[in-house]
């Protein structure tokens, strides 16, 4: 099995630690794990600001750059959602379709593909906040949302309760968007960074030392809430904690 | 026409603090009782995706259920009009009173008669219109659209309100104790209701096989404006039937659970027939409905039972208001539907949203908000919409992110580094990142470098 690493652009240019670790992770079971080097962004932007013109060249060189593996996976839940659901501004060829189908969020590759047990090698003795971002709550469906009335589950929970020391804090409003949105962030901007003091205050207020999440753009506008308002409160990459990162 | 700017109108409702604090609590508040509500029923899920079926045949069988109705009503009693558009509708409401010599009309809350801007028709023709329902009559003293279609005057605390009635119905304007407040609308209401000369009300459904009009509401000011005037009214969207009785039982467990979080509105009043020696007409709105149906991607918004669940959940609505839309409806469900009124005027909507779904998880009949929200911008965009700022980011962003080549240029840390991070992210307005919020640091290398450095390398090594 090949797996084709999807770095999404801002990881790429603004967290490359993230793109480590899941590279890391990814070799620690064993995976053969290749990196296209022409990758760039998977066309979200563009589509998510209706231009889905100026989205079909960088979403043909996304499967152009992927065709060949048996799976595609990337440590970003709201790219890979776009890929799934929303690759839709070029052909739907068969190799369009088999590249959809088969590229995971990395949390997803490792709960439903890898069926990852344990993870040795992971201790992080911290208290936790968990956030999902809303493309891989209820787009990728990684866990059950407060809105829908079903079972309990929650596929990074099961992956991070594995690791040594952990501990959860419980905000009041787990599962609220914490107002990234992409473009939004800047063209709603009053709504956007009010969203996210909420978010982090929330987290803040429940205990969270590290909040912690498979989707780094949420973080990134989290991040720069947090630190605004002045927060002693710490971002990291869910693939950071299971490869064993201490802080 | 100027399009409605809902950034801006945020940036002033956010302004003031504890309008806003109280305004996501209170929507929130209701959000937590819906869920507790629908936890108590095993077959929640189930009840939805009966709802959003119902819903659907009878809009795939709309004018065959229409005329049923038509054709019961007729012989129960009442009088059918049909209108096709906000000014039919407002002037066939006219004919009606003027023939019957009316002077004052009281009404209960109604969201078709705001979208059809009927009071100020009826008043600068000598009608005096009376709202009987007290967030929607806090609303007509504060000369103010509703801001929610369920809890019209939810954007006020009750400091405001005192002001409002302090200086329209006499209140006094240091007491903002809310059962005075009320007591003293409730008042103020009761001799409209004994002098009217017609009652009006919207509707929640009608039913097609019994010809009648369900009202669902917590006050009895509906069931007042209607039982004591001679006259009732009731004006109906074309999309509030329903085929059969049986089915409204499916409808009305879901509407007050998720509107308010309780198991049911106080009121559930079927107007049927008119009392003897009294009139009842019923008047069918199209107003865009029908050119709405035949729309792909959007007509599943005519399933909407108007219970605001959508609202309550949205964080963005919470935290910017319904007025800051500038529509009759705000919110998810607004975003979707007031497009179709007037595309140019609504089209910055679509993108007061984070497409985080929550709405459409809530949504008892199951419409997909935030997908259409989604096709709403490629609409917007391909009718030529966009602010051209906008198009011409998107457009570059395009060009730049289909080329590995131009996109290393932009992120690499061997030039210029971070100067180029953000414009290639966020291109126009960057200064809108940094308003309230850190950048984020420059790291020393991109992932690309590390993996050609660390992995590339190695690999090639025999």
């Amino acid at each position: 099995m090949t797996v084709g690493l999807f770095i999404p652009c801002y990881v790429d240019a603004f967290f490359p630690e993230v793109g480590i670790a899941t590279l890391e992770l990814l070799e620690r079971f064993g995976i053969d794990v290749a990196y296209p080097l022409d990758q760039t962004c998977c066309g979200q932007p563009m589509a998510n600001s209706g231009c889905h013109d100026d989205a079909a060249a960088t979403e043909r060189l996304f499967v152009k750059n992927f065709a060949e593996f048996d799976h595609v996976v990337g440590p970003s839940g709201s790219c890979v959602h776009h890929i799934r659901e929303h690759l839709t501004a070029i052909a739907q060829t068969p190799q369009v379709k088999k590249v959809r189908a088969t590229t995971y969020e990395l949390v997803e590759f490792l709960h439903d593909v890898v069926k990852v047990q344990d993870f040795p090698w992971a201790e992080f003795r911290h208290t936790v906040g968990l956030h999902n971002g809303c493309s891989t709550l209820r787009g990728l469906r990684e866990a059950k949302t407060s809105e829908i009335n079903e079972p309990d589950f929650s596929k990074p929970m099961d992956l991070l309760s594995k690791v040594k020391g952990i501990q959860f804090a419980k905000p009041e409003r787990p599962d609220e968007c914490c107002g990234f949105g992409g473009t939004f962030s800047v063209y709603e901007e009053p709504v956007s960074a009010r969203m996210g003091y909420d978010k982090v205050k929330d987290h803040h207020r429940a205990g969270a030392e590290y909040i912690v999440s498979a989707d780094m753009s949420c973080m990134m506008h989290q991040r720069g809430c947090a630190e605004r308002l002045g927060l002693p409160i710490k971002f990291i990459h869910i693939a950071q904690v299971l490869n064993g990162a201490r802080e | 026409m100027k399009r409605i700017d809902h950034a801006e109108a945020s940036s002033k409702f956010i302004r003031a603090k504890d309008h806003v604090e109280f305004h996501d609590r209170r929507l929130w508040d209701l959000r937590q009782k819906r869920d507790r509500e629908s936890e108590h029923l095993a077959e929640w899920e189930e009840l939805r995706s009966l709802a959003s079926a119902i819903k659907e045949h009878t809009l795939a069988n709309l004018a065959g259920y229409l005329e049923e109705f038509e054709r019961n009503a007729i012989k129960n009693g009442a009088h059918v009009h049909w209108a096709r558009d906000a000014a039919e509708h407002n002037q066939v409401v006219f004919d009606i009173l003027s023939s019957h010599g009316v002077g004052t009309l009281v009404k209960s809350k109604s969201m078709l008669t705001d979208e059809c801007d009927m009071r100020p028709f009826l008043e600068q023709r000598g009608i005096e219109v009376m709202e009987t329902d007290l967030g929607e009559r806090i609303q007509q003293l504060d000369d103010e659209p509703p801001s929610h279609i369920v809890v019209p005057a939810v954007h006020k605390l009750k400091t405001d309100v005192a002001r409002v009635f302090a200086g329209t119905i006499g209140t006094d304007p240091k007491n903002s104790d809310i059962h005075y407040l009320a007591e003293s609308q409730r008042q103020h209401t009761r001799p409209y209701f004994l002098r009217a000369e017609a009652g009006m009300t919207g509707a929640n459904f009608a039913v097609a096989e019994t010809g009648s009009v369900v009202v669902c509401t917590n006050e009895g000011n509906a069931d007042l404006s209607v039982n004591l005037p001679k006259l009732y009214i009731a004006s109906i969207g074309i999309e509030k039937i329903i085929p059969r009785i049986e089915h409204l039982g499916v409808f009305v467990r879901m509407l007050s659970r998720s509107a308010l979080g309780s198991p049911i509105t106080q009121l559930t009043s079927h107007f049927r027939a008119p009392r003897d020696g009294t009139e009842m007409h019923i008047v069918l709105v199209d107003n865009g409905r029908a050119e709405r149906l035949g729309m792909a991607d959007f007509w599943y918004s005519l399933k909407c039972i108007r219970c605001g669940a959508c609202m309550n959940t949205c964080p963005v609505y919470r935290r910017s208001g319904g007025l800051s839309y500038g529509a009759t409806y705000s919110g998810p469900i607004g975003v979707i539907i007031d497009p179709t009124f007037n595309l140019r005027k609504y089209s910055m909507l679509p993108f007061a949203s984070t497409l985080n779904g929550s709405c459409t998880s809530v949504c008892p009949v199951k419409i997909n908000i935030h997908e259409q929200i989604y096709k709403w911008r490629q609409v917007i965009s391909e009718r030529n919409q966009l602010p051209m700022v906008k198009k011409e980011a998107m457009q570059i962003a395009g060009k730049v992110l289909a080329s590995p080549k131009l996109y290393r240029a932009a992120v690499g840390t061997a030039g210029t580094g971070l100067e180029h991070l953000p414009r290639f992210m966020l291109y126009n307005r960057l200064n809108a990142w940094g308003r309230q919020r850190e950048v984020p640091e420059a790291p020393q290398f991109t992932f690309r470098e590390w993996y050609l450095k660390n992995r590339v390398k190695k690999r090639a090594k025999p």
